[in-house]
């Protein structure tokens, strides 16, 4: 069974083309990442009530960078996120119903109940389902931009996009060093979305990497890098815009890095005591943030951005409605097969 | 015409090149006129350069590199310099391209090709066999040819496959194995087939890879000192095994020997064995026996190395104990 692409009801694809004013995409990011924050809320409402197997990991605090990352894609671009893209995935096209599905582990959902929560993807999208291992998936998408180069699809000044997700932690695994510099080699249209939100699970910044700024990093792999305040979501759009915009021309690969502030734990079985309220009171809650500035400049009312929210939990609820009435998976229907060729000993040219 | 098998695996890729516009070779050093460090690409990479790319040393991103561009409909073909270093891919391998079909209902064809094996004062890292660790994994295939026809014909097969394949071919066979070759009168058993490549009803020897040629001679030796007929099967793949044929054999002869050149605990052997002990018992006359490498690093010294792993006269001299039983 091939997950099939489905349409997000309601809210309007942001990937359409219609020049739509600045205001009008900051409206949308700040809908998505609202979506996305509310959707984390009820998923971990859920896990309370023991509907969701395994533990309930959450993109709070990094709402405003993963949603510009996901909307300043468009159909025919490759997203690879990490656990903390739930606003990301929403944003590029990711269903609200296969979000619940999969973190219930129905058999209706993308992963049929064999995989589950943040490792769900939809590869006929370009969503791909990551694994756990930090790193894994930027060879992937280098792999797939590769294809479509050797397919003639990347020509022009207009190139698809292939965009992944990496944090302050991940930026130290191996797989991610020999990811990152094979992107270059190539000079691929890859954005690499750098989310430092200062800890790894529970380790500081100070015992994982020792440069200055991880943004450093990218003049010495051959990308062009740039910085910006992933609790300003203006800021989140306009860097990742730029960083989109440089490789669809076909300037190469691409770093951005943001500076934000996990606000929750690692999972939700992760209480996080280890970050100080001293650490909190340094960065703000990008959504609490950008709403306060769309209402000062006029942009959106408080009943407006309340709006947003009960528009939000309605779609959740109506998904989390559904997927209750769905069938788990059920062992005894299970083909437990691994492989793909039904008989190894049919396969003969 | 005679080849070597290398020049059969040469022949393969150059096939697949010239008749599938989706394959793609993808490794260290492999381009251009150099042609790998075994010269497999020499050749074809310079008639197909811009499908013959050169990788960074980076074992890890060429594994997940061949995933991303077989999920975009092509047939990457990644070079490995050596099979030891294959481990730095490991978590793309088990973790990743084995899962997907299972995850998602995708498939992901790649071929991964593994220069397998030891040779003299090639030492602990150039030397390994990772059939065992790979094959542990559901969701990869892992095959090893043994002879020049299955060098040529499983590597086309590989490519076709559907999922994943870890190609073991083994590096002493590159120059030092020769035999006729034509592709139209060549026997072409299926991917997943072990081939009996010698009948006998005393005693079944099984093997793969390097190690059939040890088997072979030492069902000659068998044959000509002591009147004995060896049956000689050879795995080719894997993962999965045949097991059919395996246990057809030992139910005719009762008797079962498996030579690797690999570690015995928990390896493809112990499989074999486990295999015949449980599912084959009513047809044994002797103990299941195995021989395999010493439990050791892989020696660096050729007499060392020699003593190492199992060869025609050892396999023959374990025959003999289980005939005697």
């Amino acid at each position: 069974m091939k997950p099939q692409p489905q349409k997000l009801p309601s809210i309007a694809s942001p990937k359409a083309s219609d020049p739509a004013s600045i205001n009008d995409l900051r409206v949308r990011h700040l809908r998505w990442m609202i979506l996305a924050r509310a959707l984390d809320d009820r998923m971990c409402k859920l896990k309370a009530q023991n509907l969701v197997p395994g533990s309930v990991f959450t993109g709070r605090g990094q709402e405003a960078f993963s949603a510009a990352g996901g909307m300043l894609l468009r159909p025919g671009d490759v997203f690879a996120p990490l656990i903390r893209d739930q606003a990301g995935r929403l944003a590029f096209g990711e269903t609200i119903i296969d979000v619940v599905r999969t973190c219930m582990g129905k058999r209706t959902s993308s992963m049929r109940g064999r995989d589950g929560n943040i490792h769900r993807g939809n590869i006929d999208l370009g969503l791909l389902p990551m694994i756990s291992h930090l790193g894994a998936m930027v060879s992937v998408v280098v792999g797939m931009l590769m294809a479509r180069r050797f397919q003639g699809k990347l020509v022009g000044n207009d190139l698809c996009v292939g965009m992944a997700s990496i944090g302050d932690g991940g930026m130290n695994a191996g797989a991610l060093h020999e990811a990152v510099n094979a992107a270059a080699v190539e000079k691929l249209p890859m954005v690499l979305l750098v989310a430092n939100n200062q800890v790894a699970y529970s380790t500081f910044n100070d015992r994982t990497y020792a440069c200055k700024d991880l943004v450093d990093r990218a003049a010495g792999y051959g990308f062009n890098g740039q910085s910006c305040d992933g609790t300003d979501a203006a800021a989140c759009l306009a860097a990742i815009g730029d960083a989109v915009a440089r490789a669809r021309r076909g300037e190469g690969p691409q770093m951005v890095v943001a500076t934000l502030l996990r606000l929750a734990g690692h999972g939700l079985h992760d209480p996080a005591d280890y970050i100080t309220p001293e650490l909190k009171s340094r960065f703000g809650d990008c959504i609490q943030l950008d709403s306060n500035t769309l209402k000062i400049q006029g942009v959106l009312s408080e009943q407006d951005i309340e709006r947003l929210w009960e528009d939000a939990r309605t779609l959740i609820s109506a998904a989390v409605e559904q997927a209750q009435t769905e069938p788990d998976p059920d062992p005894g229907q299970e083909t437990w097969n691994a492989y793909a060729e039904p008989d190894l000993k049919k396969v003969r040219t | 015409m005679t080849i070597a098998y290398l020049e059969a695996i040469r022949l393969a890729l150059g096939e697949s090149l010239d008749e599938d516009p989706r394959v793609f070779l993808y490794g260290q050093d492999i381009a251009g006129a150099f042609g790998g460090a075994f010269k497999v690409t020499k050749g074809i990479a310079e008639r197909h350069q811009d499908r013959v790319l050169n990788s960074p040393i980076s074992e890890d991103a060429m594994a997940g590199i061949a995933i991303g561009a077989a999920l975009e409909g092509m047939r990457p073909v990644i070079e490995f310099q050596f099979a030891d270093f294959a481990t730095i891919a490991f978590n793309q391998f088990v973790n990743h391209a084995a899962t997907i079909h299972w995850r998602t209902g995708r498939s992901c064809p790649f071929v991964a090709r593994l220069p397998v094996g030891g040779t003299p004062g090639g030492g602990p890292f150039h030397s390994q066999m990772p059939e065992s660790w790979l094959s542990h994994h559901p969701g990869l295939v892992v095959v090893a040819p043994a002879t020049v026809a299955d060098a040529y014909f499983m590597l086309k097969d590989a490519i076709a496959c559907l999922d994943p394949v870890m190609f073991c071919e083994h590096k002493y066979l590159y120059y030092h194995l020769k035999a006729d070759f034509d592709k139209t009168r060549a026997e072409h058993l299926p991917l997943g087939a072990a081939a009996i490549r010698r009948g006998g009803g005393d005693c079944t020897i099984i093997s793969y890879s390097g190690m059939v040629h040890e088997a072979l001679r030492a069902a000659e030796i068998l044959s000509r000192d002591h009147d004995l007929d060896c049956e000689v099967i050879d795995l080719r793949c894997l993962r999965p095994l045949d097991t059919e044929t395996i246990l057809n054999s030992v139910a005719r002869t009762g008797r079962v020997v498996v030579a690797t050149e690999s570690w015995p605990f928990g390896g493809v052997a112990a499989e074999v064995l486990a295999l015949v002990s449980s599912e084959g018992f009513s047809h044994l006359d002797a103990p299941p026996r195995r021989l395999c490498a010493l439990d050791t690093p892989i020696p660096f010294h050729p007499d060392l190395f020699a003593a190492h792993h199992p060869d025609a006269e050892r396999i023959a001299d374990v025959v003999l104990e289980t005939m005697a039983f």
